[in-house]
């Protein structure tokens, strides 16, 4: 039996005005998302991987509410929330929380870490013992209780990330969108931060939304990938899938670019010719023709939709059957 | 170590007391002395207290307050600048209880004295002892001073906040009105101000602290913009928290150390507004002494007896001088730590 | 450009009629009868009514104010002390205070720049420790304590020079002694903040990468500190001369008391006192105009030297 869907994202459009000139009028659109699509279930994970500059970020911030969102619809939990007015948000936040790529920056370096956990508890739930469930939530993520009194520059950036989920976990969500929650840590602190993530999803059932630059670290962690081209997801598959049986050109070339740890075996690189084209001036037809080896005059005239290829596995591309024969 | 200090301090806090203790206390200003520095002495018992406790439990913590006044104690010109400061603070309060005569009495037959042993340093044009009142002027000064820019502070930095913060309308807003407030200069302002509502105390400080928030809204403002996106600031709004206190608890922490640097430099501008505004006659009152207005006299009898204009020039210049040696102490430390 | 300069004077109307409504309401909130002021304690009730009417202080607010606005542009405005048009009046004036602002900033800029460039590059040598000492003291003096200082030493005491007054053009010899002492007084503080911020800002640009490259290059070193360390030091000096201009309006109110100058500076401080009200509302929107194009001039000047800044 399917689990329900914890979060759910329709069609979502996030454009950004260009002002230019005395008046500010608007000029242009920068269109960071442009009909985005994708169901997250409870306790899953859902990897969401592109270059940088593809949208993925500024899609976790418009689910958050950090960005506003022009366009689309999220559901949370059966309810669509950017409608929702500002008071009835304020209820389902504490079940939406994130995690940040900057260990450095995502800690206010003027608070205890004790008093960093405990912000969001005061907040949300008074009247409980607070020092009790800082401590705890500091402990679960592998932290010891008698660091609470100190300050974050004097933690490692592991520590810290983990110091940002506690804080995230202490409002016990049901999601956590992780903005490329490990790219700033070393190689051998990733897996283990990658691993305490596994570990809270089993024991507390929180659905991620991993939003990463890189194939590689998405792979453990994820059920499903959904891999994100200039603002449009291009491909939607369960992990596995994904790695095997790669159906859009453009996965196809991330997948390439993963480096094989064996000298043995030879590696097929596929090397993208062209660049990524501005989110200025985004081409009409599919977003990729300019940089596909297979693309045709109706790739620069339609847009893709995504269609279904076998079970849960989706790509937006025209020609997919072709390639993949 | 500081606590060293404080200690000594603390010690002659108390001996002051316990000795003015037999004075007469029925002089009003005897006793707003009195109850300053009581709540003084209760102030750094209890920062001596603190001390005490950051000390205990971990002396490896190097908070930015530890950095930042280990270095302001390497900087010999700050920490004289401060000793000065502590000196005529004491001065001020103990004011009462040190002066050798009223400041305020005047004496027909002896006016424009050189200086004698009775009279340190002379008399003005109505037999007072310019010494008395000199003591009492920095007293004045200093009191109206802080208070100023306190006031100062909170209203520039409150505004920054808000400017910032919010941005959009309400930082356009807000800037232009400074801005135009800014446009009219500020002495005239000033004059016509207290020409319009009149020339006392409360009246002088609440003109002075109006003035030039110019520099301070955008200082703090600029500093919140930066800090707003800041990731923590980001993750405070995940989680629900009002703005009000994200404002209180993440941005203002973090954009201090500008505020205080700025503040310090402003008391010397605040001191100097304030006596430039008694000489002209718009500032502290007479029979109140008043550095500036002093002055003035004393120009008037310059050839008579010089140490009337003196005294209160240099007293004037003598706490401006020490608070701009502070200041700019204050702005070393803190700016090699804004760039580390 | 040409744009940003139209649009900053455009923006001067409404900064100058809120400046207008500003003082407007000041002045009428000001107690005292400028009838009274003018005809004194001993007039008579009607004779008092007579120089109400005569000056219009009988109409309503507005009236008042607007009448005030036409006849201040028309150049209609009357002083109420000096039975002459407002404008006359300080442009009469205007020639002293500009003389003597214009005197003081050169002095100061002259003094200062090769000072603070010499104390950077001889860092820590005495001629820098007695230069930066006696420019913090500069600027913690107050500027009229600095007037009456030089005033005993050099005309009291060594009676060289006169003690106050005004003596003609200051490029005269007569103007010239009158004018000396007060045009120093006035520069000192500017000249003491102007040494110590080219100190530090020479300071900060020789540390710089281009500079060490100017100097790999084999450019000679002289060249080295006055072409492109002092270009770019020349950045916060220009701005924080802006910033002092205020100061020096202050400045110059103070001095002007002390030297009896008789400069515009003195004449809006004692309209204020002699509740003039025309002369102090022609005064205060005059200057507040001059300030404003002043400052508009010290921003254009910051483009010039830095090319990175461009107002579109």
């Amino acid at each position: 039996m399917e689990s329900k869907a914890i979060l759910e994202v329709r069609d979502l459009e996030v454009y950004f005005p260009i002002k230019k000139g005395l008046l500010k009028k608007k000029v242009g659109e920068v269109k960071a998302v442009d009909g985005l699509s994708f169901t997250l279930k409870r306790g899953e994970t859902l990897g969401l991987v592109g270059e940088s500059g593809c949208g993925k970020t500024t899609t976790g911030k418009a689910i958050v509410k950090l960005i506003e969102a022009t366009g689309g619809e999220i559901y949370y939990d059966g309810r669509e929330i950017l409608n929702m007015s500002p008071r009835e948000f304020k209820a389902i936040r504490p079940k939406l929380q994130m995690i940040f790529q900057d260990p450095f920056s995502s800690l206010n370096p003027r608070m205890t870490v004790g008093d960093i956990i405990a912000e969001p508890i005061k907040f949300h739930r008074p009247q409980e013992n607070i020092q009790e469930l800082v401590e705890h939530y500091l402990e679960l993520t592998g932290l010891k209780k008698e660091q609470l009194s100190r300050y974050p520059h004097e933690f490692s950036g592991g520590q810290r990330q983990r110091i940002g989920i506690a804080r995230a976990l202490a409002l016990n969500p049901e999601v956590i969108i992780a903005d490329e929650p490990v790219s700033a840590l070393d190689v051998s602190i990733q897996a283990k931060i990658i691993n305490l993530m596994k570990r809270l999803q089993e024991e507390l059932g929180i659905a991620y939304l991993f939003i990463a630059h890189d194939l590689s670290i998405v792979k453990h962690i994820s059920d499903y990938i959904a891999v994100m081209y200039l603002g449009n997801i291009v491909e939607l598959s369960p992990a596995k899938e994904l790695y095997q049986n790669p159906a859009h050109p453009y996965t196809k070339a991330l997948i390439s670019s993963i480096p094989i740890p064996d000298p043995r075996k030879k590696k097929d690189e596929i090397i993208l010719k062209g660049e990524i084209p501005s989110p200025l001036d985004a081409p009409s037809g599919c977003k990729f023709a300019t940089r596909c080896p297979y693309a045709t005059t109706k790739c620069n005239n339609q847009r893709p939709k995504m269609e279904v290829i076998s079970n849960n596995h989706q790509v937006a591309c025209h020609h997919w059957k072709k390639i993949n024969s | 170590m500081i606590s060293k200090y404080l200690i000594v301090l603390l010690g002659f806090n108390l001996l002051t007391l316990i000795f003015s203790l037999s004075k007469a206390t029925n002089n009003q200003d005897n006793l707003i002395s009195y109850l300053i520095f009581a709540l003084l002495t209760l102030a750094l018992g209890f920062l001596i207290n603190k001390v005490r406790k950051t000390n205990q439990t971990d002396s490896n913590i190097q908070t930015t307050s530890n950095l930042t006044w280990k270095k302001l104690k390497r900087n010999k010109n700050a920490v004289f600048g401060l000793i000065i400061i502590i000196i005529l603070v004491y001065i001020s309060i103990l004011a009462p209880f040190i002066m050798p005569h009223d400041p305020l009495e005047m004496n027909w037959g002896k006016t424009i004295q050189k200086p004698s042993l009775e009279h340190w340093f002379g008399t003005d044009e109505f037999g007072r002892d310019i010494f008395s009142r000199a003591i009492y002027g920095v007293r004045i000064a200093l009191g109206i001073g802080l208070l100023a820019v306190v006031l100062n502070t909170l209203l520039g930095t409150f505004l920054g906040l808000i400017a910032g913060y919010y941005g959009g309308r309400v930082d356009n807003l807000i800037m232009r009105a400074i801005e135009m407030w800014n446009s009219i200069p500020f002495i005239l302002m000033a004059i016509a101000l207290i020409a319009a509502l009149g020339t006392g105390l409360l009246n002088l400080i609440l003109v002075v602290s109006i003035t030039g928030i110019m520099q301070f809204a955008r200082v703090i403002r600029s500093s919140v913009l930066g800090l707003k996106k800041a990731d923590y600031v980001l993750a405070a709004k995940v989680m629900g928290i009002p703005d009000r206190q994200i404002i209180i608890r993440h941005i203002l922490p973090n954009c201090i150390a500008p505020i205080i640097v700025l503040a310090t430099l402003r008391i010397g501008e605040m001191i100097l507004t304030i006596a430039g505004l008694s000489f002209l006659g718009l500032g502290i009152q007479p029979p109140m002494p008043a550095l500036g207005s002093m002055l003035s006299s004393g120009q008037q009898y310059i050839s008579e007896n010089l140490m009337m204009s003196i005294v209160p020039g240099t007293m004037i210049l003598l706490i401006v001088f020490a608070f701009n040696l502070l200041g700019d102490g204050l702005r070393d430390a803190l700016d090699s730590k804004l760039s580390n | 450009m040409l744009n940003y300069i139209l649009r900053r004077l455009l923006i001067l109307i409404p900064i100058l009629i809120f400046i207008s409504l500003f003082i407007f309401v000041i002045i009428k909130l000001t107690p005292g009868d400028p009838a009274l002021v003018l005809l004194g304690e001993r007039a008579t009730e009607q004779a008092l009514n007579q120089t109400r009417i005569k000056y219009g202080l009988d109409q309503p607010l507005h009236i008042q104010y607007f009448k005030m606005m036409e006849n201040f542009f028309k150049g209609d405005l009357k002083s109420i002390n000096y039975k002459q048009n407002v404008i006359s009046v300080i442009i009469n004036r205007l020639p002293a205070t500009l003389e003597l602002g214009a005197a003081a900033l050169v002095i100061a800029i002259i003094v200062s720049i090769p000072a603070g460039i010499i104390s950077a590059i001889k860092r820590n040598s005495v001629f820098d420790y007695i230069s930066m000492s006696i420019a913090l003291l500069g600027i913690s003096i107050p500027v009229f304590y600095t007037g009456i200082i030089l005033m005993y030493i050099f005309a009291v005491k060594l009676n060289w020079l006169p003690a106050s007054g005004y003596g003609g053009h200051i490029w005269t010899t007569e103007g010239f002694k009158y004018f000396i002492l007060p045009a120093i007084s006035l520069s000192f503080v500017l000249m003491a903040s102007t040494t110590r911020l080219t100190r530090s800002s020479i300071l900060e640009v020789i540390q710089e990468d281009y500079i060490r490259t100017a100097r790999a290059k084999g450019v000679k070193e002289k060249s080295v500190i006055l072409i492109h360390a002092f270009k770019n030091a020349l950045v916060p000096i220009v701005t924080n001369i802006g910033n002092q201009v205020a100061g020096i309006f202050a400045g110059a109110v103070l001095t002007e008391t002390v030297f009896a100058w008789p400069g515009v500076g003195r004449l809006a401080v004692n309209a204020i006192f002699r509740r003039d009200e025309p002369l102090v509302f022609g005064c205060v929107i005059f200057l507040s105009a001059v300030y404003v194009i002043v400052n508009l001039i010290v921003d254009l000047v910051y483009t010039l030297i830095n090319p990175q800044i461009t107002y579109d």
